[in-house]
């Protein structure tokens, strides 16, 4: 069953990768897409610079419009994922995210997972939401430029998924990029390399610490229509699913954690079926069986 | 009442993302997408 189920997220992430990226020609001529669907963002964090990318990367987006010199914050592309995040919340994160998907098969490398839980992991996560307001909301619209253009601070000093997606098979591609190189390059390879080898033996470290995206996405969790409940009448707290969780989370005390992002893991170890995602919550009676759903 | 919230967010979701269209945002998007990002992709 567990076996089964991660197969299937990871043919869906597979897919979605492709789906999203499957822009042929650009991967043979180099040459970015310049349809109308770039005006749509992927829910992922997914660079618009990667050759075969069919749609924008939200991130980047809202550096854009923030760091354009007409808007200060970008309504549009923050309330698509409002929208998004409010539908599945940090499914996307488990399912549609392209550096989720690079991350997951980091960990299935067989190295010693030295590293489960990094010294200060609790303090560590609230990293992402620092980075969420002032590199990607704040500083593209204060930190401008002489003609009032502001940076993508969290794109050039950070994303890694730009790196590879974007960066990697562009400069690999144009001679007169590698010619470009410097300080920049160098710093986003490295901090690309020390996430992915940190993904093989920390389960996703850049989504729990890093990621401005999930940030957003983590804050639609508790309350997103698509949700965890658990069956408190079934639920014995052996504790199965909060071991099998590799983002930490304490199923039971906190089945719609910010940090959840849907794999599924937990439900499919219990052992007792108490765990249920569902769209639609269950009535809670007053009297009854189903007063004891937590969710 | 927690099911409530979900919807609620949808639609404010929705609002902004309508005002973001009515301003022009998403023209803003499409444009810094169709060209090569130098500071994603590492060159500055």
């Amino acid at each position: 069953m567990k076996k089964m189920r991660e197969r299937t997220r990871l043919i869906i992430q597979l897919a979605f990768a492709a789906l999203t990226n499957g822009y042929v020609s650009g991967f043979l001529g180099q040459k970015l897409y310049k349809g109308k669907l770039k005006q749509f963002c992927l829910p992922g964090l997914n660079c618009y610079s990667c050759p075969g990318a069919l749609g924008s990367c939200p991130i980047g987006a809202l550096q854009a419009v923030a760091g354009d010199r007409s808007f200060s914050f970008s309504f549009y592309v923050m309330g698509c994922l409002v929208m998004l995040g409010a539908l599945i919340g940090r499914l996307v994160c488990g399912f549609l995210c392209p550096f989720g998907l690079v991350q997951d098969l980091m960990y299935k490398i067989p190295v010693p997972k030295v590293l489960r839980k990094i010294p200060g992991d609790r303090y560590l996560r609230f990293l992402k939401y620092i980075i969420l307001v002032l590199m990607v909301l704040v500083l593209p619209d204060r930190v401008t430029n002489i003609i009032g253009q502001g940076d993508p601070w969290f794109c050039k000093w950070i994303c890694p998924s730009g790196t590879l997606l974007g960066g990697v098979p562009q400069v690999l591609s144009t001679p007169a990029l590698q010619a470009s190189l410097g300080f920049l390059f160098s710093w986003k390879m490295g901090i690309l390399i020390l996430v992915l080898a940190l993904s093989s033996v920390n389960y996703r470290p850049f989504c729990k610490y890093l990621c401005p995206l999930g940030a957003i996405y983590g804050l639609c969790n508790p309350v997103s229509l698509y949700h965890l409940e658990v069956d408190k009448e079934k639920c014995t707290r052996c504790g199965a699913c909060s071991r099998a969780c590799g983002m930490g989370v304490d199923v039971p005390k906190a089945p719609n954690s910010p940090e959840c992002i849907r794999c599924g893991k937990c439900a499919s170890v219990c052992p007792h079926d108490a765990l249920q995602f569902r769209f639609v919550h269950r009535k809670k009676e007053k009297h009854g069986q189903a007063e004891n759903i937590e969710n | 009442m927690k099911r409530y919230y979900g919807f609620f967010l949808l639609s404010v979701g929705f609002g902004m993302a309508c005002a973001g269209l009515v301003r022009g945002e998403a023209m803003t998007v499409l444009k810094k997408a169709i060209t090569l990002c130098l500071e994603c992709i590492g060159i500055g």
